[in-house]
């Protein structure tokens, strides 16, 4: 391993060593002395009543060793969420189910296979009822997912959220007026977004062992927000959250599904309480489909009037999200995240309603970009719709309406302030290196032969870095809803007494490389080496208060943190090095695993010697504390907004309508990067999954509310074989907000990449009359849309 | 039943029921968990080990079936402390994130390359079909293999220890 790094440095992660030999610690891979295993019954019934639940025969089964109902549990509470608009579930269903899948019962037995074969012998007794699948029927109300209760739970219209909060202009000034002017063009069109099934490798998995005789439990859970569940449980069980270890060890991938409070957190709690001997649960992959959250599932129209010239005058975006049954963390907050970039890269005016629609399936929440992707996708869609009517090159038409350099910070036209951007230089930075007019004059002559090649672009702005605290008061905050949590960045840095580094963080990673990122941070300021330190988190005793890893959050929040921390510690050493080195602490530099004196390198000290004295008081300066670490909380004034410009180039075969993917290019700007090598491989991560979205996934629902697609043989992920490789560069305009210009590129990926995909392949076929084609582009669609066009 | 199975070189047996799969045998029975679980239908690749010189699924063979055969999980790959080829090519090329797929995609690879260690890009990207990767897109993965190929091949490839990635 390096042992120096620079931040913006390429450095093998530390976190690797462990992870390829089969070392590393999952909650599936804990075993607990005397542990028990659960199982869940689920409803087959998107809506039905239960009329009786009879266990007898699953308790009769030798191994087994309760079955509990919602009457054992209740008093726990509703599942808590943090932003709680809508009917929060049950932890186990009261009375009534309300999606396929929902958990009736839980067993516990002596292991996974009397578990199950027992849930299996839970009779439960249901009246099956009306249930909606369909949005639009969900939207007209024609049944009620929740009876006496609209379906509708809010629109996003604009200023009905902020009233009060912020002062906004009307954000769509002349829309109505440039539609009836008649040099304009009027462009619209309806599209899917489809639901998605996140689909960590890693299923979800809980362990809790509850000690009664301390009144306190240790729960392991596959979790992105370790700090929010411990307060969820302690809230549960009316203890405090400081008798409540949540532990999320290394986490097989996040992708927002473990981004949530979950019921089964707060039941393997109870079961452990109970029966007085730990207790676990693992999903399986299909019921993935229903206990863990999915995401997407947009239907809309978006509009746009322009000039022939390519001057927009107005967007329009109304849609109706699918919310799925219940409310859980963040769900109804999603369209509010997409409608934060609904305008993107744009200086247009931009109106938009966007409504919170419950249905009878499993809950939507945060999927990776998590509105944002939605929000793209409708903008850079009608976005290549509107060049292609106006007969202008789609880069052109882009370039013709960015916010300019000199416009920053911009305040957009639901009143956000956008950090820093440089758009055009970006976008031209993508267009010069893949060769763009070479590219294009490519997919021509190869038209020309009958070859259906496409050329797709997309730009795109994404809000991260959550966020200023503020935020918490427009709803981010379990505040208000009786669940107490931080809304906040924290890192503590420590030099032990011999010379070495601990680091412990608010924030935790599920695959993106915290340990190795923070090292980078720490050693680049102390001059520690990376193989000195090590990183800590996703323990919520011993962590410091955060609130876990989504939005793209950590480097910009939690890594600033400890980045002042760094700033810290080292101005304290330096003058304990200046003490020891009797030199002015101005005059002590750090490097190569120690202090020396600047003009005289010769007169050193190493971090060992620093902190032994350090851990002395008697030796330090006259007054000064012992001790050599340093706690931040950091909360930065604004979001960040990443940006960037994707390129796809496809060949579609008309007889088949199969996609082929030929070359896919990105060009990201997240200001500074730290370790570039980390940063490409999130971007690679997210492509692939915007990709996957266009080409691939789809969860599916039949008229019954049951999910069609709950294994990996009906929900095709992708396989190596389907995509490329990918070519990366990067623009870099830091954001103002933090000290290390970072601006975050856990989401950028997937939030530029369908609508890239979809714009590729609808140029590849427009010419003969393909207007658009709704996701997935599999192959029949794409062969359906062809004939429908052509007859 | 009773059962004998050799695991990484050590010979492993013991009563087991007639139901129990493979991969919990390895998991539960000998805590040998870097062999891991992502689905309930032989898709994602997760769970692969070599039995007898070839890749298998683990939760798709009982333990009971194993009996008598040799198996190689990813704790028997390095030797000592010495890497075998894959798992450094997978660390010097960012060819994991979360880790959870890795195991398996190392046990697949390690078979594609003992096959052929010099694949073009399209023969790695077959050669692991069987392996879901979410977090990677790939890309690395693929870069992963090919630079543990030059390794096997005696050549000296490049990495994120020479500065060097995707
Ligand atoms: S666990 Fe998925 S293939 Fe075996
Ligand atoms: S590294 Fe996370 S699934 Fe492959």
């Amino acid at each position: 391993m390096s042992t120096t790094s620079v931040m913006g440095g390429i450095v093998r992660r530390k976190e690797d060593p462990s992870l390829i030999q089969g070392k590393g610690v999952y909650v599936d891979d804990i075993r607990r002395h005397g542990e028990l295993a659960s199982a869940f019954v689920r409803s087959p019934f998107a809506a039905a009543t239960i009329t009786s639940v009879d266990a007898s025969a699953a308790l009769a089964l030798p191994g087994v060793h309760a079955v509990y109902t919602i009457d054992d549990v209740r008093h726990l509470g509703l599942n808590p969420a943090q932003v709680a608009v809508g009917t929060l579930r049950p932890l186990l269903a009261d009375g009534t189910v309300h999606h396929v899948g929902q958990a009736v019962a839980m067993v516990v037995a002596d292991d996974r296979y009397i578990a199950q074969d027992a849930a299996d012998l839970v009779y439960v007794d249901y009246e099956p009822g009306d249930a909606v699948v369909d949005l639009k029927d969900a939207y007209a109300d024609t049944v009620q997912v929740h009876d006496g209760v609209s379906n509708t739970l809010l629109t996003w219209n604009g200023h009905a959220w902020w009233e009060g909060v912020i002062d906004l202009p009307d954000p769509s000034p002349g829309i109505q007026e440039a539609k009836e002017r008649d040099d304009t063009v009027v462009v619209s069109l309806e599209m899917v977004n489809q639901r998605l099934i996140p689909t960590a490798i890693e299923p979800r998995a809980v362990l809790a062992d509850w000690k009664s005789g301390y009144d306190s439990v240790e729960l392991w859970s596959s979790s992105q927000i370790p700090h929010a569940v411990a307060g969820a449980v302690g809230l549960a069980f009316g203890i405090g959250s400081n008798k409540v270890r949540v532990v999320a060890p290394e986490v097989g991938g996040g992708f927002g599904l473990k981004l949530n409070v979950y019921p089964d957190e707060i039941l393997v709690c109870f079961a452990s309480k109970v029966l007085g001997r730990p207790v676990r649960w693992t999903e399986t992959r299909r019921e993935a489909g229903f206990a863990s959250i999915q995401g997407r599932g947009w239907i809309g129209t978006s509009t746009i009037t322009g000039t022939r010239e390519g001057k927009i005058l107005g967007y329009e975006l109304d849609a109706i999200c699918d919310m799925g049954a219940y409310t859980h963390n963040f769900t109804v907050a999603i369209p509010l995240l997409g409608l934060f970039v609904a305008s993107g890269q744009y200086d247009i005016p931009t109106s938009y309603a966007l409504h919170c629609v419950v249905t009878n399936t499993p809950t939507t929440d945060a999927y990776r970009g998590a509105g944002r992707p939605e929000a793209a996708y409708y903008l850079e869609r009608i976005v290549d719709a509107f060049a292609r009517e106006i007969g202008m090159d789609p880069a052109d038409v882009r370039k013709a309406n960015y916010w300019k350099p000199d416009q920053f910070p911009v305040t957009t036209p639901i009143g956000l302030t956008m950090d820093t951007g440089n758009y055009e230089v970006n976008l031209d930075a993508l267009l010069e290196r893949v060769g763009y007019e070479d590219l294009k004059a490519k997919r021509d002559a190869a038209r020309a032969e009958g070859r259906l090649l496409g050329l797709g672009l997309s730009s795109y702005v994404e809000v991260c870095g959550f966020g200023p605290s503020a935020l918490a008061g427009l709803g981010f905050s379990w505040a208000g809803y009786g669940l107490p949590a931080a809304f906040n960045g924290s890192g503590v840095v420590r030099v032990q007494p011999d010379g070495t580094c601990t680091v412990t963080i608010g924030t935790g990673p599920s695959g993106q490389g915290h340990e190795t990122t923070w090292a980078q941070i720490v050693s680049d300021g102390l001059g520690i080496p990376m193989d000195n330190i090590e990183v800590h988190h996703g323990d919520s005793i011993d962590s410091p208060m955060g609130i876990g890893t989504f939005g793209s959050r950590s480097i910009a929040v939690d890594g600033t943190a400890s980045f002042e921390a760094t700033n810290r510690v080292k101005e304290k050493a330096a003058i304990i090095a200046g003490h020891l080195l009797e030199a002015a602490p101005e005059d002590v530099q750090f490097a190569d695993g120690g202090a020396s004196v600047a003009g005289s390198p010769d007169r050193t000290v190493s971090w060992a010697q620093i902190a032994e004295s350090a851990y002395q008081p008697h030796t330090l300066p006259e007054g000064m504390e012992g001790g050599l670490e340093s706690s931040v909380v950091f909360s930065p004034p604004n979001a960040t907004w990443p940006f960037g410009s994707h390129l796809a180039l496809v060949e579609v075969d008309p007889e088949t309508g199969d996609v082929d993917l030929l070359d896919y290019w990105a060009t990201d700007d997240c200001g500074n990067v730290i370790n570039p090598m980390i940063v490409d491989g999130q971007v690679h991560g997210g492509i692939a999954q915007g990709i996957a979205q266009a080409l691939f996934e789809e969860a599916i629902y039949d008229d019954m509310g049951n999910l069609l697609t709950a294994s990996l043989v009906d929900y095709p992920l992708p396989a190596a074989e389907n995509l490329p490789m990918f070519s990366l560069d990067r623009t870099v305009t830091p954001t103002d907000v933090n000290p290390l210009g970072v601006k975050g590129i856990g989401e950028a990926g997937t939030i530029g990449s369908a609508q890239t995909i979809v714009n590729a392949v609808v140029d590849a076929v427009s010419h003969l009359g393909v207007k658009h084609i709704d996701m997935p582009l599999r192959p029949k669609r794409v062969w359906q849309a062809i004939e429908d066009a052509r007859n | 039943m009773e059962i004998s199975i050799s695991v990484n070189g050590t010979q492993t047996g013991g009563d087991v029921a007639p139901r129990t799969l493979l991969v919990h045998y390895l998991r539960d029975n000998l805590g040998l968990t870097g062999t891991h679980v992502g689905c309930d239908t032989g898709y994602c690749g997760a769970c692969t080990v070599i039995v007898d010189g070839r890749t298998v699924k683990s939760c798709t063979m009982l333990a009971v079936q194993a009996d008598g055969r040799s198996i190689e999980t990813i704790e028997g790959v390095a030797v000592g402390d010495e890497l075998h080829p894959v798992q450094e090519g997978f660390w010097e090329c960012h060819g994991l994130q979360c880790g959870f797929c890795t195991p398996g995609m190392i046990m697949s690879s390690i078979a594609l390359l003992d096959n052929n260690n010099d694949p073009s890009e399209a023969e790695v990207r077959h050669g692991i079909e069987g392996n879901l990767c979410r977090c990677t897109g790939y890309h690395n993965i693929v870069r992963s293999v090919q630079y543990a190929g030059a390794k096997m091949r005696g050549e000296d490839p490049q990495g994120a220890s020479q500065g060097v990635s995707s």
